[in-house]
This record gives C-alpha cells, sequence and structure tokens, in this order.
C-alpha cells in the first residue's frame, strides 16, 4: 500500500506549530516513515504549483496552521482544500483565531496607520502603504492584500479536524497522526484533543478547596506564586477550568496560569463568555463597588478571556463603527 | 409526632427543657399558671417512649438532606450518669456549702444554688448538674466529695465525666431554638444594671413567681414592697436605635404583669406605652379589665428613669420622665420599682446555627421561612422546619400552633416516604465534567459536592432547587438545567429575535 | 425614510420576581414599549454572558437582565453571581466596540410593576439613542455543539 501523502502549510502563525512538528523529535522520523511528505514550505522545497499540478484529492492530509488574514492565505486554503482528502486545522490559530486573530480588536486602518506611519520605527517618513499592485518598469507586481477581518480556518474552507494548542502538543500531534494511519478518526469536526477541561488532569486540581472562592483576582506578576497550589485557588486568573485539557499542564507547571490556548470544550458556544462567566462567579463579594475594585486585576478582560479566540467567538471582532 | 408512633430526638441546649415558659408565673390573658400548664407536658416528654430527650446538648454538625440527615449532637458533661441518678438531691443536700451562694441561672441570678444543683423544682430530667466553674473538687481537686458519698449507693456522680458526641441519623428537622430576651443595658437611660430597683419583666415573672426566689413576695432588693410601679414597655421594640420590629408579646405581659403586681402589692401602676397592641383572642377584653381596675396607662416614650429628685416627693424614688403624648406635656412620676418590657430578638448565635444547618437568617437573627404566607413553617432547606420565636416574636399559642404545624409537615414527608422534586433541577455530565470545583461554591444548598474518588463535580438533585447558577458558571458546559439547558435558552434567544 | 428605529432587545427576567413584575404590569393593563422580548430564566443566576453575547450576535440591540433585590433572591443568592458576571461583561463590551449602556441588570420584584414598566421603556429609549447594533457575525462562528 502506499504511503499516505501529508502536507503541512502555514498561514497567519508565528512558525511555532511548524515547531512543534519538528518536536517530534525522533518521533518525526517514524512519521516521516510511514507518510509520504508532499508539501511543507518551511523545511522543504515545494511551491505552489507543484500543488496545483496535483489531481484534486491528491493529498491525504492537509495539516494547515496559522489564522487566515490575509488574501494569499485563503486562496491557499481552499488550494490545499481541493486538493486534500483531509484538512487538519492544526494550532491555536487556524482553530480558533489565536494570538493574531486579537487584531479583531482594532480595524486593518489602525492597524497600517500605526506600522506603517506612527511607530516609533517607521523612520522612512515616507508614510507608503502596501498595495496589492504596484506597476514598476518591468512589469505588474501583486502583493497580497492585508484583510480588514483576522478568520480561522473554518470560516474560509470546510475543516475536518481540529488539533489546538499554541502550538499543539508532540503528542496529541503525534496521536492524531497516529489515528489516521490507523483509520481510526472520530467523527468529523472533532477536536483531536481532551474531552475534560484542564483541571482534570492538573496536578494541583487536589489542592484545591471544597468550595472554589476568591477574594482577591491577581495578575501573575504581583505575587509570589506557590507552585504547590491551585493558581486559581491563590486568586490568579488560570483558565483551566475552561480549558481543553490534553495538554497536561505544562504552563501550571512551570508555574503559569493556563491562558487556555487549547480553547473551548465541545458544549461551549464562546469561550470567552464562558471563561467570562466562571471567573466572575467565584469572586467572593456581594458589594458592587468592591467587585469593581477586583475585576480592576482585569485590565484587558477580552484580551484575558479570548486571547486565542476572538475570531471564532461570538461578536469574532470588534463592530465597526455605523 | 412521638404519638403518631415518629422517634423523635429533642435536643436542648439548657440542663432542663421549659424553656422561657417554665419561668414565667402566670399566662395571659387567662392567668393559668404556667408551671401548671408547662410541667405536665415536660413529664410527658420524658416519659414518652418515641422521644429520646438530650438536655445540655447542643447540635455541632448536620449533613445530608431531607430524609436522610446526619447530625452530631454534642452532650455536654453534667458530670452526673443521667440513667443512675433518682433526682432524689440528696448530693445537693450534702454539698459542702452549706447554703447556696453562687448566682443561679434560672431565676436571673435573682436566687443562689450551690455547684451541683437542679435548675428548677420540675426540671426535665430531674437530673442534677455540678457546675465546673463553681464546684472546690474541680477547681482545686481537694473537696472532701460529700456529694459522692451521699450517692455511695448509686455512684451517679463522675467527676471524669467528658463531653461526648452522638451521631444520629433523622429524616427531618425541627428547629425551635427560641429567643433571647432584649440587654436592657444597652438602653444605658433606663438605667438597668444602675439602679437596682430597675428589673426586666423576666425578673419580676420570677419575683411573682411563688416557687421563685422570694417565694412569690414582690419586694424589692432592699426589702421594701414597692407602692408605686412603672412598667416601661417597648424596651429594645419599635426602636430605631436598638430593634426596630414590634416583640409582639410585651404589650400582653406588660398587662398581666401590672393585674399581678397590683393584686400581690396593692400598689400603684403606671404603664408608659407607645400603643397598646392587643390583637387576639381575650386580650383587648383584658387591657380592659386593667382599665377598670385603676391601672393607669400613659401614651409616651420614656426618656430617661433617672434617681435625681427635683421635688420632696421625688427622694429616695426611683422618677420616670416621658412626654405625656395624649396630655401634651412631660410627666414625671416617681416609682419604686421600674419594670422594662423587654423585647424579644433573635440568639446571638443565630448565625452559627443557621450556618450548621444551611438556613437562611433575616438580618434581625430571626430564621428565614420559605414563604411569609404559604410556608410559614418551612425553611430554604428542605426537610427542616420552623417552630417558635427562633423565626420571630410570637406568643405562647402561636408557637404551639407552629409547632404543631412544623410537626405535621414533618410527619406528612415521613409518611409519604418520597419526595418531589423541582422539575427544573441541575445536572453534571459525568463524562464531561474536569472537578475543576467552580460549581460547587455557586450552590446555596450545598447539592454538589467533589467526589474525591471519580475526581469529578457530583450534584444531588433531592438537594438542588433549580435555580441554575451552577450551570450558568460551569466552565464546561458539564453542567446542565431540566427544562433550561444551554441549548434550549440559545435557541429561545434566536426565536424572539426573528 | 425618516422611520424610526425600534431596537430588539432581550429580557432575561428571573421566574419569581422580574418575569412576576412583568405579569403584574400586563394583568394590570400598563401600556409599554414592547420592545423587550423576554426570555424566562428561573434565576438571574442562570444567565451565562454567553446567552447575552448570543443575543446581541444575533441582531439584539440591547440585553435587559432582571433578578430580585438583593437579599431577596429566591434562591439566596443567585442574584449577585449574575451582578458579578454582568460588571464583568461590561467591561468587556467596549473592547468589542460595544457600548456597556446597551447591558442593563435591574433588581424589580414581583411587586414592581410600575417599576417595571419604567425601566422598559427607559431602557428602550436608551438603545432607541445609541442605535443599532449590528454585529459583524462571522460566517460560521462557533457552531452548536
Amino acid at each position: 500500500m502506499a504511503k499516505p501523502k501529508v502536507a503541512f502549510y502555514w498561514c497567519a502563525s508565528c512558525g511555532g506549530c511548524e515547531e512543534a512538528v519538528v518536536d517530534l523529535a525522533e518521533g518525526v522520523l517514524k512519521v516521516v516513515e510511514a507518510v509520504d511528505i508532499v508539501f511543507w514550505p518551511v523545511a522543504l522545497d515545494f511551491k505552489r504549483s507543484d500543488v496545483q499540478a496535483m489531481p484534486d484529492g491528491a493529498i491525504d492530509v492537509a495539516f494547515i496552521n496559522g489564522a487566515i488574514r490575509m488574501s494569499e492565505q485563503e486562496a491557499m486554503a481552499k488550494l490545499l482544500r481541493k486538493k486534500s482528502k483531509l484538512v487538519i486545522a492544526y494550532g491555536a490559530c487556524a482553530y480558533q483565531g489565536g494570538i493574531p486573530g486579537l487584531a479583531n480588536l482594532t480595524d486593518k486602518e489602525t492597524i497600517l496607520e500605526y506600522v506603517y506611519h506612527q511607530s516609533p520605527s517607521t523612520t522612512d517618513g515616507t508614510g507608503v502603504r502596501p498595495q496589492t499592485h504596484t506597476t514598476v518598469p518591468e512589469g505588474e507586481l501583486e502583493l497580497p492584500e492585508f484583510y480588514e477581518t483576522v478568520k480561522t480556518l473554518d470560516q474560509v474552507i470546510d475543516v475536518d479536524y481540529y488539533l489546538p494548542g499554541c502550538p499543539p502538543t508532540g503528542k496529541i500531534t503525534f496521536q492524531a497522526i497516529e489515528a489516521i494511519l490507523a483509520g481510526k478518526l472520530p467523527e468529523k469536526g472533532a477536536v483531536l484533543a481532551g474531552d475534560r477541561a484542564l483541571c482534570y488532569e492538573c496536578d494541583l486540581n487536589s489542592t484545591k478547596p471544597e468550595k472554589l472562592l476568591v477574594s482577591d483576582l491577581k495578575r501573575v506578576h504581583q505575587v509570589i506564586v506557590d507552585r504547590e497550589k491551585c493558581l486559581l485557588a491563590q486568586g490568579i486568573l488560570c483558565l483551566g477550568p475552561v480549558t481543553r485539557g490534553g495538554c497536561e499542564a505544562p504552563c501550571v507547571k512551570g508555574g503559569m496560569p493556563c491562558t487556555g490556548c487549547f480553547g473551548p470544550l465541545d458544549l461551549v458556544r464562546d469561550y470567552g463568555g464562558k471563561a467570562l462567566s466562571a471567573m466572575a462567579s467565584i469572586v467572593d463579594t456581594t458589594d458592587e463597588k468592591v467587585l469593581a475594585k477586583i475585576f480592576e486585576a482585569v485590565p484587558d478582560p477580552a484580551g484575558t478571556f479570548y486571547r486565542y479566540s476572538v475570531p471564532a467567538s461570538l461578536l469574532a471582532r470588534k463592530r465597526k463603527a455605523a | 409526632m412521638a404519638d403518631a408512633g415518629k422517634h423523635v430526638y429533642l435536643v436542648e441546649r439548657d440542663p432542663t427543657i421549659g424553656g422561657h415558659m417554665a419561668k414565667f408565673d402566670k399566662t395571659f390573658p387567662t392567668l393559668d399558671c404556667a408551671a401548671c400548664i408547662l410541667t405536665p407536658k415536660m413529664s410527658m416528654v420524658r416519659a414518652h417512649p418515641n422521644i429520646t430527650l438530650w438536655t445540655y446538648s447542643e447540635v455541632t454538625h448536620v449533613e445530608g438532606y431531607v430524609g436522610n440527615f446526619k447530625v452530631k449532637v454534642k452532650r455536654k458533661p453534667r458530670y452526673i450518669h443521667e440513667e443512675l441518678c433518682t433526682g432524689c438531691l440528696a448530693c445537693v443536700d450534702a454539698c459542702v456549702y452549706k447554703d447556696a451562694r453562687y448566682p443561679d441561672e434560672f431565676n436571673l441570678g435573682l436566687g443562689k444554688r450551690k455547684p451541683i444543683y437542679i435548675p428548677f423544682a420540675q426540671a426535665t430530667p430531674l437530673v442534677v448538674l455540678i457546675d465546673p466553674e463553681t464546684c472546690i473538687q474541680f477547681k482545686s481537686g481537694k473537696c472532701k466529695k460529700t456529694c459522692v458519698e451521699a450517692c455511695a449507693e448509686r455512684r451517679a456522680i463522675d467527676f471524669e465525666q467528658r463531653e461526648e458526641t452522638k451521631e444520629i441519623e433523622v429524616g427531618t428537622i425541627i428547629l425551635s431554638t427560641g429567643f433571647q430576651v432584649f440587654d436592657a443595658k444597652r438602653i444605658p437611660n433606663y438605667g438597668y444594671g444602675i439602679y437596682p430597683n430597675v428589673y426586666t419583666a423576666l425578673e419580676i415573672e420570677r419575683l411573682i413567681n411563688a416557687s421563685g426566689p422570694t417565694a412569690g413576695e414582690v419586694v424589692l432588693r432592699d426589702g421594701r414592697k414597692p407602692q408605686t410601679v412603672g412598667i416601661i414597655h417597648c424596651v429594645g421594640s419599635r426602636d430605631e436605635n436598638t430593634n426596630r420590629w414590634c416583640s409582639r408579646v410585651c404589650c400582653m405581659y406588660s398587662l398581666k404583669l401590672a393585674h399581678l403586681l397590683k393584686e400581690h402589692t396593692g400598689a400603684e401602676v403606671y404603664n408608659f406605652y407607645i400603643d397598646i397592641r392587643t390583637p387576639g383572642k381575650g386580650f383587648e377584653e383584658f387591657y380592659d379589665r386593667l382599665l377598670k381596675e385603676g391601672v393607669h396607662f400613659i401614651r409616651g416614650r420614656v426618656a430617661e428613669v433617672t434617681d435625681w429628685a427635683m421635688t420632696p416627693d421625688e427622694e429616695g424614688k426611683l422618677v420616670i420622665r416621658a412626654e405625656d403624648t395624649l396630655a401634651g406635656f412631660v410627666r414625671r412620676v416617681p416609682v419604686d420599682l421600674v419594670v422594662l418590657s423587654v423585647g424579644l430578638e433573635g440568639h446571638a448565635d443565630a448565625e452559627d446555627v443557621r450556618r450548621t444547618f444551611n438556613i437562611t437568617c433575616s438580618t434581625e437573627g430571626f430564621f428565614l421561612e420559605r414563604h411569609p404566607k404559604l410556608a410559614p413553617v418551612d425553611t430554604f432547606t428542605d426537610g427542616i422546619f420552623l417552630a417558635g420565636c427562633c423565626q420571630g416574636p410570637k406568643d405562647i399559642p402561636d408557637t404551639v400552633a407552629q409547632a404543631g404545624a412544623a410537626a405535621a409537615q414533618c410527619m406528612a414527608l415521613i409518611d409519604r416516604g418520597y419526595m418531589e422534586i423541582e422539575p427544573n433541577t441541575a445536572w453534571i455530565e459525568e463524562e464531561l465534567c474536569s472537578g475543576c470545583h467552580v460549581c460547587i461554591a455557586m450552590c446555596p444548598y450545598t447539592a454538589i459536592h467533589f467526589d474525591a474518588q471519580k475526581k469529578v463535580a457530583v450534584l444531588n438533585e433531592a438537594l438542588c432547587k433549580g435555580c441554575g447558577t451552577c450551570v450558568a458558571a460551569c466552565p464546561s458546559g458539564a453542567a446542565q438545567q431540566n427544562l433550561f439547558r444551554d441549548e434550549q435558552l440559545f435557541a429561545e434567544v434566536e426565536g424572539v429575535l426573528v | 425614510m425618516n422611520k424610526r428605529f425600534d431596537p430588539s432587545i432581550v429580557g432575561f427576567f428571573c421566574n419569581w420576581c422580574t418575569y412576576l413584575a412583568a405579569d403584574l404590569a400586563g394583568t394590570s393593563r400598563m401600556k409599554y414599549a414592547p420592545n423587550v422580548r423576554v426570555v424566562r430564566t428561573m434565576c438571574s443566576g442562570r444567565v451565562d454572558p454567553q446567552m447575552i453575547l448570543w443575543a446581541f450576535r444575533h441582531g439584539a440591540d440591547g440585553v435587559l437582565i432582571g433578578g430580585c433585590h438583593p437579599g431577596d433572591c429566591h434562591y439566596q443568592e443567585g442574584n449577585y453571581k449574575a451582578l458579578r458576571r454582568i460588571t464583568l461583561l461590561r467591561t468587556m463590551l467596549p473592547q468589542f466596540g460595544i457600548e456597556p449602556e446597551r447591558l442593563r441588570l435591574e433588581w424589580i420584584s414581583a411587586s414592581e410593576g410600575e417599576r417595571l414598566r419604567d425601566v422598559v421603556n427607559e431602557f428602550t429609549e436608551q438603545i432607541r439613542r445609541l442605535g443599532p447594533l449590528r454585529t459583524e457575525a462571522a460566517p460560521k462562528a462557533a457552531l452548536a455543539a
């Protein structure tokens, strides 16, 4: 039997997801042995035309990471969709919008204005902004369009499975590949990680008091973290209760709270809304003024509760002025 | 309930049952002797085969839910083996203290008792107890222990007795923890604790009582018989500075005391009142009778009680100064005896009791009934009911009626043997729950607990009242509510926006 | 063309207080703005911020949550939990370009039919002044489970 053909591609992302594949270490050799990598621009020399030349459905699995921020990414995503039997949204950005998705809390004009005019490092003073089409003596040059709104992968193409994480851990990546190889995939649309929230697999969960209530919220730089005790019980906003497990809590083990990169559980429709609800609920006061004071510890609620999921959220982006 | 064949554990904090009523002389308005109607009931309780009577005991812990409460009862040491003591009192007679010399709680300090004593003659159970604070054996360990000699045959006295904790399982609970009387010292201008002849109404009950410290002689602390008496109503009631509520019984007992004091001493009696509130069978008639008996009524809140005489006839007397709001001027009334009609309030530790039983308590310190009209003896916790003044000030017949209602409610639950629960309870999907604990603190009914074995939260549907607060908080969507599932509410919102 | 903007408002009313107040307003034949479409919950503590966002996402111009007065909650403290969530949610809405005034929490007891009328009228006017809220619905955001 021929080895399955696999493609890797990146859209709006930091490259960390590619690292994650490399981080499989010796495991990657097993993967390489088992599959035939037909497209991986980061590591191997393939061109877009190579993909275009393939017949439709020629690729067995395409792992696409990164959000959709520009027209080129959308075009590549659509191309890969056409050529692939399975498309997997790989990592928080492809899945929920990720860090690039935070740009949806502002707008294109503000971003371009800052980057090409106001930022201290912009010194050429020309005020030139990138154009999609530029005519030069040699001919016409084309650049991809910078979109107003960052989208998740499944907002532009049909996605079969999701691998969450910033980046996905080696373990869940490997498990996914194994499942594909074995042909043991769950129902389409599934998120290939834990079924329960992170607390379930967190070592510190056993240190929680029966009634989890906090009289104050603290930001991680304001306190010396007791690493033997549940961070949330210490008043540190740890999103472990809201976030899908499967990562085995490396952040918490390192003394940092969960920020939610594995995204919501199946029954949650809006990660940030749910996170906000859970965190507000455990603040133990009935006094409105005290409450407002405590919430000052969350100066950026959208960035806190939707760090990886603004584009996938119900509101999706900052409302455009009417 | 015991008569209906249910087994009842009666837990009483004091060494004897009887409560405040045992201290009263007569009852309003029939002037029945309180002890005569109460003590036979007390004896019946003691003798009843279906009643386990634990006095000098307190409930320390309650867990479980309706039909399945587990209750821990702390039994304080009396230093007497209850089952061995016959109440012969030979030990009390034999005590090395020939005379009683310690203030006696039952008589509010107006009488004296020994370190080994019974609270009062008809105490139930009639079992002595030793007060370790005053007993020489406890203080120095060097007593001749004449009491032990006196009890040589039965050997009921045991200085080594320790506090004991009993665990019982019960299906329903009735709380009838009663009230505490307002501390008259909180209104210093009435002179309680300053002038010896200012008494609280409860103290007067003991003074009038034939079995009281003065054998029913109403004499002042200096031995004189009062010739004029002033009764000040609403002390610690209807007062913005202390308690705002009407204590509901003070008008009646003040009228009763006015009558009894006049009868016992022939004194002139002045009542200072805000309003006379006598809404009850025979109540207003009693008030009328007093008006005919020549008891004086002055409408006005008393400003102060003072011993500062301004005229010769005020010398050596207590002067009650009050505005007579009917006549429109300020009166000074010199009297020998001032009676403060103190109000009723919740126990100082009502909040602790509330927490132990997981019920609600108003800010005034009275336990909250589930509904003021339709469920006046129920609490918000199923299977726990209220009777008497712990729910709010009330008189004896109302208390008896409420106790009957609470008993009936308990029996209805016990005899049916099952519970109907709200249709809109919550549940937790075990396979989805991460055991994050967020929901547990949401529940005001302690219906959710953490199962350390399964590492998930478990919801007890019998305790759930179906508010859905845990569901809104549940970060994984594992908690859901019947009739109000997330999915249903999302659909409903979409529906109303079409 | 000059048609007056008629806002859509979702009201989450608790079963024991505000919903009964609405009932009372109705049986008392009070007239008030028809803009609030009511979703009954047992307690204001059941209102999940997700529901509020869902309402905004699906065309609500404002969301009104009605609960029992503090201390009067039928479920003891559910209204306080609503207060916690909505207070925090209101601090976040501006980051999404939504005026916090579009989300309001009110304590309206079962006997306050008139107050319900006044709050609904007043809130409707307020939303009318703020104008329509159009969130950009992403093509396939957060599918139902």
